[in-house]
């Protein structure tokens, strides 16, 4: 009854083409953002902005990127980690060798040279695809983790490649109580997630979505595949670098290059499989998901076991989760390939219509 | 010289383990058009149920059988709740569902039998063989010899499976043609059940020789991510191509990691020792630029 386009004329090309055509989503939108900007910074524990609000940015921010190249431009990829660490240490070694560099310049810089090392990844692109595709990807990931942790230079020397951030400001303010680390990801992330969802929109989403559906079809239109497939690849490596900055910087602190492994490539994958493959919403409902499921599993199980009185040990937990895990992704995938992101448009298209049936 | 042929013998021999993972792979892959990442997960499974059993007192040869039982179920399962529920869908939603069922088995397996570090005794050394060093000078090992021949007999075995009984024969022709073998009235499910069978049994062989070598653990999973380059250097419809190209592999990895780390030393400086995690891969994606259907893999050819 309240949620209706009932009276909402369009009366310009603009008012036709933006991301929320009805005002109630509008509405709610901009709550939203109110709530994350000037209500959150007031009520969330330390807690919650270390262990559960930043990480669920930055691994938006990631998922985001994968959600460009795999559920816009249909190119699997296993290698999203990768991409990260190359913007973490490229983010680290800008700050430390030039004097003065703007932070946001460096994050710009440090998704530059993820971008470039995506596209030199995703050249084989051209000439294979599918399975042969997501297992040459994995080729940059097991390549740059090793690369980084044996060539010196890019951890400046320290042992085993790990890198300590050094504290940085943005315009003369320190970034460095958690707070400020929210409100900073969160700013970048608005600003591409806006970003992303206008490209999804363009004529260069529009060629993404081409190739993802059949790639010789495609071709045969006059879309160039080669610009296509590279371009996907360089702005998901982007926003993969970006994020990985992000993930060293505001939230780790220090990493080093194991902690980008196959592990954290294929979490991000299940965020956008959970999430809903194809769809800007979905990264940030993935990511949240499998965020908190482990923290929940946690929670949970331990009493559970105790009602049950079954034995149980800190690896039970840790098994049952990847259990759980596993067995989420062929239940969406079985139940609702387009993940979180669509049953959210299904529950939108019922209010609709509330109360009645059809 | 001789280090060189050493070398390169042990690296031919190891290769063929992983020759043996990518089996399981090709077999699927070529029955049911689905890429089964969880094919080293099924190792590792079959190597815990393994000890598992033995650990509740079953010896070695029940155990192996029982473990065998526990694939079957899994294979089962697996066509029940994963495959016949996904049928028609795009090849990359069943290659994420593997992925699923990966986790899925790494969580189960040790909730069942376990997660600690446990041997398996095959009763082989793994030693160089002594008559062979002393009249040639080459260290070959007992082991590695044993797991080719091992290897060569399951080969064997599968081919005279596939070529001559009945059940092989509609497996054949379900490779072929989908929709021309269920036309015929080929059961598909009954035969994806029977596929990942088959498979099942090739992770469980693979499970006791890698749970043997180095241990049922966590890291046998890992041997997935060996077999992947093999694949894409022999094709993913080929089982002569799994062997060739795990041959491939296993030799220019070992070699690879004996003269380029000291190269890359003498030109940068430091260590660039465990360039076999990549190496495989680097090599198996130049190959694919040279050839993208792999060695012997079937040309694909686009219908728009």
């Amino acid at each position: 009854m309240l949620y209706r386009e009932a009276g909402q004329f369009k009366s310009s090309y603009i008012a036709d083409s933006q991301i929320f055509p009805l005002r109630q989503d509008r509405i709610g939108f901009w709550t939203l953002l109110m709530v994350a900007f000037l209500a959150v910074p007031w009520l969330a524990s330390e807690y919650w902005f270390s262990a559960i609000l930043i990480p669920f940015l930055v691994f938006a921010l990631a998922a985001l990127g994968l959600n460009i190249l795999t559920g816009y431009a249909g190119q699997l990829s296993l290698g999203s980690a990768a991409f990260m660490a190359v913007g973490a240490y490229a983010a680290y070694n800008f700050q430390l060798r030039i004097e003065g560099i703007p932070i946001l310049a460096t994050l710009v810089l440090a998704g530059g040279c993820a971008a470039l090392v995506g596209v030199l990844f995703g050249l084989p692109s051209l000439r294979i695809k599918g399975f042969y595709l997501a297992v040459a990807t994995l080729a940059a990931q097991f390549f740059v983790v090793w690369a980084l942790t044996k060539f010196g230079w890019f951890s400046n020397d320290s042992s085993s490649g790990v890198i300590s951030v050094p504290r940085f400001d943005l315009f003369g303010l320190a970034i460095n109580t958690p707070v400020r680390k929210y409100l900073f990801v969160l700013a970048i992330v608005c600003v591409m997630a806006l970003l992303a969802k206008n490209l999804v929109r363009s004529s260069t989403g529009r060629a993404w979505m081409a190739v993802r559906d059949m790639d010789v079809a495609a071709e045969v239109i006059g879309i160039p595949l080669m610009r296509t497939k590279l371009s996907a690849f360089a702005v998901s490596s982007f926003f993969c670098g970006v994020a990985g900055a992000l993930y060293a910087f505001c939230y780790l602190g220090s990493v080093e290059p194991d902690g980008f492994s196959l592990d954290l490539s294929f979490r991000i994958l299940f965020m956008i499989i959970i999430g809903g493959v194809g769809s800007i919403l979905g990264a940030f409902l993935g990511s949240a998901f499998i965020l908190l499921l482990p923290i929940l599993l946690d929670n949970l199980l331990p009493p559970l076991a105790a009602l049950l009185h079954l034995p149980f040990t800190n690896a039970t937990v840790s098994h049952i989760q990847m259990m759980v895990f596993g067995a989420l992704i062929i239940f969406f995938l079985v139940v609702e390939p387009h993940g979180l992101a669509r049953l959210w448009q299904i529950a939108k298209e019922k209010l609709r219509l509330w109360p009645f049936p059809h | 010289m001789q280090f060189f042929i050493e070398v390169t013998l042990s690296g031919l021999l190891s290769g063929l383990m992983y020759s043996l993972v990518a089996l399981g792979f090709v077999l699927i892959y070529k029955a049911s058009g689905v890429f089964n990442f969880a094919q080293g997960a099924m190792v590792y499974f079959a190597a815990l149920a393994v000890v598992g059993l033995m650990e509740r007192g079953l010896p070695m040869w029940a155990a192996i059988i029982g473990a065998f039982a526990v694939m079957i179920l899994v294979a089962l399962a697996t066509e029940r709740f994963v495959l016949r529920k996904l049928v028609n869908q795009p090849a990359i939603t069943l290659f994420m569902a593997t992925i699923g069922l990966t986790f899925f088995l790494e969580g189960l397996g040790p909730l069942l039998f376990g997660s600690e570090v446990r041997p398996i005794d095959l009763g082989i050394v793994d030693e160089p063989i002594q008559s062979v060093l002393d009249s040639v000078g080459i260290g070959l090992s007992r082991f590695d010899l044993f797991a080719s021949g091992m290897v060569v007999a399951l080969v064997a075995v599968l081919a005279l499976f596939f070529q001559k009984t009945k059940v092989g024969r509609a497996l054949r022709a379900v490779a072929d043609d989908h929709q021309a073998a269920l036309s015929l009235g080929i059961p598909l499910q009954h035969i994806w059940a029977v596929v990942w069978g088959v498979a099942g049994f090739v992770a469980l062989v693979a499970g006791l020789l890698w749970g043997a070598r180095n241990g049922v653990q966590f890291a046998l999973t890992m041997t997935a991510l060996k077999a992947l380059p093999v694949l894409i250097l022999g094709g993913f419809t080929s089982i002569p191509g799994a062997i060739v190209g795990g041959l491939i592999i296993g030799a220019s990895e070992k070699l690879a990691e004996i003269y380029i780390p000291p190269m890359m030393q003498e030109a940068f400086g430091g260590n660039f020792g465990g360039i076999e995690g990549w190496f495989p891969y680097v090599f198996a994606l130049l190959f694919l630029l040279v050839r993208p259907e792999g060695l012997f893999g079937e040309r694909h050819i686009d219908r728009v």
